[in-house]
C-alpha cells in the first residue's frame, strides 16, 4: 500500500513514545551509568571507564553462560520450529476438532512461567513425579538434580512442551490462508505431498515462520524463570543461562558495575540477531507485495 | 487435507479419522496435556499420598488444598493483585498503541521505520536487564508495591507487541475506506471511534489476547516491583516451601488455579486465535 507521507502523525506516536522513554530509556540510561562507574557504597559513584566491560570479556563466567545459551536457544528452535510446522499440517482444516486442538493446543502458552516450572519439576522428580519415576522403574538414571544430561533433556522437554504450540498457531495460520486453488493447481500437476509442502505451503508460511523464529529466539535467549524453577541454574551451573547469571549478579551479589556491562553487551548480542532476521522479515513482506 | 470426509464412525471409534494425522494430533496433545494431568491430580491428593505412595489417581480425593486457597485472603488476594495489573497493562497498551498503529499503516513520516525498529527492540529487552533499574526507578517516585507500577513496566514489552499485531491488522483495511469517511465530513476522532475500531475489532481482540497472555505470564518484573501490597500469585506460590519441606497439594492447586483464567480467555477468543493471526500478518 503506498502510504502518504504525513509529519503530523508523529503526534499519534507522541503517547507510546513517552511511555516507552519513560519505561525502557531512563532505566537502559542507568544501566549504561553502573557501566562506566564505580562506587564504594554511600551513593559515591566515580568514573570507572571500560573497566567493568574489559573485565566481563575476559571473565569466562560469562563465556561459558553465552555458551550454554546458545547451545540452548540452538537446540529449541532446531526442534520446535519443524515440530511446529509438522503439527500445524497435521490439524484439522475446520469445524469442531479445529477448535478443539486450538484451545488445547494454547493451554500451555497461557500458563505462568514459574507454573510451568512447577509442572515439570513436579512431573520429572524422582519420587514424586509421573516421568522421573517412571523412566527410573524401567531401569533407566534419571535425576534431574544431580545429572548433567537430565537436567538438559528436562529444561529443552520443557521448553518444547511449553512453545511449540506458538509456531504451529502461527504455522497454521498460515496455512489456513492458502487458497484451494493452489492445492487444485497442484492436484492437477499431479503433485507429491513433499511437493506441494516444499512449493506451496513453504513459501506461503515463510512470512509467519520468521515472525515465529524470531519470537522464538528472542523469548529463548532470555530465559529465566522456567529453568531458575525446575534446576535453579545446576547441577553445578550446567543450566545456568544469561537470565539466571545476570540476576545472580545484579540482584543477588549486587555487583552492579560488572552486571550493567553484561546486561548491556547481552542486550546487543539479541539486538544484533533479531535487527538480521527483522531485515530478512521486512525483505519477504517486500517481496510479497504488501 | 482430502480426508476429511473419511469419518470413521461407522468403525464405532470417536477419534475424528483413522489416519496419520489423527495419530500425530493424538500424541502431540497427549504430550502437552500429560504434565499438566499430573498436576491436577497431584492438586487432589493429601500430602501423604503424594510422599509415600505412587498413584496414578487420588486414592484419598481431597479438596482441602483448594479451601486453604479460597479461604486464606494472603492466597487469594495474589490472584485479584494479578487481574488487576493484567487489565491496567491492557488498557493502557492498547490506548497507546492504537493511534500509533494507525499512524505506521497509514502514513510516513520522519524516522518511521527506525521508531518501529526502536519499538521493536523493547520487545527484545531481557527482562532481567531491566530488573535492577525499575525497582530503582519506581521506588523512587514512589510507586513500588503498587499495581500500576508492574502495569507501567509490563509496557514496556507489551507496547511494541501491540504496536506490531495492530499494525499489521490496519493494514489490511483499505485506505478508501478512511478518504471516504473525510469526504463524508467526519473528524479524525469521530472516523477512529466511530468506523475505524470496529473494522479491526478481531484485531483488537487477538492484541488484547497476547497483551493478556504476556502480562499474565510473566514473573521476573512483577516480582522484583511488588512485596506485600500488589504481589502475584505467582510469586505467592513460593510461600508453600516450609519449614517442614514444600507443601506440594497446595503448590500444584495454586498451580492449577492460575491455569483456569487462561483456559478461559482462551475458550472466549478460540475462533478468533486462527482467523485472527490470518487477518494479521499472513
Amino acid at each position: 500500500m503506498n502510504k502518504t507521507v504525513n509529519q503530523k502523525a508523529w503526534f499519534l506516536i507522541l503517547p507510546v513514545l513517552l511511555l516507552v522513554a519513560f519505561s525502557a530509556v531512563i532505566p537502559l540510561m542507568t544501566v549504561v551509568n553502573y557501566s562506566v562507574q564505580d562506587t564504594f557504597g554511600r551513593n559515591e559513584f566515580f568514573w570507572a571507564g571500560l573497566e567493568w566491560f574489559e573485565q566481563m570479556l575476559a571473565s569466562e563466567r560469562m563465556w561459558n553462560a553465552l555458551g550454554r545459551q546458545i547451545a540452548f536457544t540452538a537446540i529449541i528452535l532446531a526442534i520446535q520450529i519443524p515440530l511446529g510446522v509438522f503439527v500445524a499440517l497435521n490439524m484439522p482444516k475446520k469445524g469442531f476438532w479445529a477448535s478443539f486442538c486450538l484451545v488445547l493446543m494454547s493451554l500451555p502458552l497461557l500458563i505462568p512461567w514459574n507454573v510451568v516450572g512447577t509442572i515439570w519439576q513436579i512431573f520429572g522428580r524422582v519420587d514424586i513425579g509421573l516421568l522421573g519415576y517412571t523412566l527410573n522403574a524401567m531401569g533407566i538414571d534419571y535425576n534431574y538434580t544431580q545429572d548433567f544430561y537430565a537436567a538438559w533433556i528436562t529444561v529443552v522437554m520443557m521448553d518444547v512442551w511449553h512453545w511449540t504450540s506458538l509456531v504451529a498457531l502461527l504455522a497454521y495460520a498460515g496455512l489456513q490462508s492458502i487458497p484451494d486453488a493452489y492445492y487444485q493447481a497442484a492436484k492437477i500437476d499431479q503433485a507429491g505431498r513433499w511437493k506441494v509442502f516444499r512449493f506451496i505451503e513453504l513459501p506461503k508460511i515463510m512470512g509467519v515462520l520468521m515472525i515465529a523464529i524470531l519470537l522464538r529466539f528472542m523469548d529463548s535467549f532470555m530465559i529465566y524463570t522456567e529453568p531458575f524453577v525446575v534446576t535453579g541454574g545446576g547441577p553445578g551451573n550446567s543450566t545456568t543461562f544469561l537470565s539466571i547469571d545476570l540476576v545472580k549478579m545484579a540482584l543477588g551479589q549486587f555487583d552492579l558495575g560488572p552486571a550493567a556491562a553484561f546486561s548491556i553487551m547481552y542486550y546487543l548480542v539479541i539486538l544484533l540477531v533479531s535487527y538480521v532476521f527483522y531485515t530478512v522479515m521486512t525483505n519477504l513482506d517486500k517481496r510479497d507485495g504488501h | 487435507m482430502s480426508d476429511l470426509t473419511h469419518t470413521s464412525a461407522k468403525r464405532g471409534l470417536r477419534l475424528p479419522k483413522i489416519n496419520g494425522s489423527a495419530v500425530v494430533m493424538g500424541l502431540y496433545l497427549l504430550f502437552l496435556l500429560l504434565p499438566i494431568y499430573w498436576l491436577l491430580i497431584m492438586s487432589l491428593k493429601t500430602n501423604s499420598e503424594i510422599l509415600n505412595t505412587f498413584t496414578l489417581w487420588p486414592e484419598d480425593l481431597t479438596f482441602d488444598n483448594y479451601l486453604t486457597i479460597l479461604t486464606d485472603s494472603s492466597w487469594y488476594m495474589g490472584y485479584v493483585n494479578s487481574m488487576i495489573y493484567v487489565v491496567m497493562n491492557m488498557v493502557i497498551s492498547l490506548a497507546v498503541a492504537l493511534p500509533a498503529a494507525y499512524a505506521f499503516s497509514r502514513y510516513s513520516f520522519l524516522g518511521d521505520k527506525h521508531l518501529f525498529f526502536w519499538l521493536l527492540t523493547n520487545r527484545m529487552a531481557p527482562p532481567a536487564v531491566f530488573a535492577l533499574p525499575f525497582f530503582q526507578l519506581y521506588s523512587s517516585i514512589g510507586l513500588f508495591d503498587t499495581h500500576i507500577a508492574v502495569a507501567l513496566a509490563h509496557a514496556l514489552f507489551n507496547v511494541p507487541l501491540a504496536v506490531w499485531i495492530l499494525e499489521g491488522f490496519m493494514r489490511g483495511v483499505p485506505k478508501e475506506i478512511d478518504e471516504t469517511a473525510y469526504i463524508d465530513g467526519y473528524s479524525f476522532p469521530r472516523f477512529f471511534v466511530q468506523i475505524f475500531t470496529p473494522l479491526v475489532a478481531s484485531g483488537i481482540g487477538v492484541t488484547a489476547f497476547f497483551l493478556f497472555m504476556f502480562s499474565w505470564v510473566e514473573l521476573l518484573l512483577s516480582r522484583t516491583l511488588t512485596s506485600v501490597d500488589a504481589k502475584p500469585i505467582a510469586a505467592t506460590m513460593t510461600r508453600t516451601v516450609g519449614a517442614d519441606g514444600i507443601d506440594w497439594g497446595v503448590l500444584a492447586a495454586a498451580g492449577v488455579l492460575t491455569i483456569l483464567p487462561g483456559a478461559l480467555v482462551i475458550y472466549f477468543v478460540r475462533n478468533y486465535i486462527a482467523k485472527g493471526f490470518a487477518l494479521g500478518r499472513v
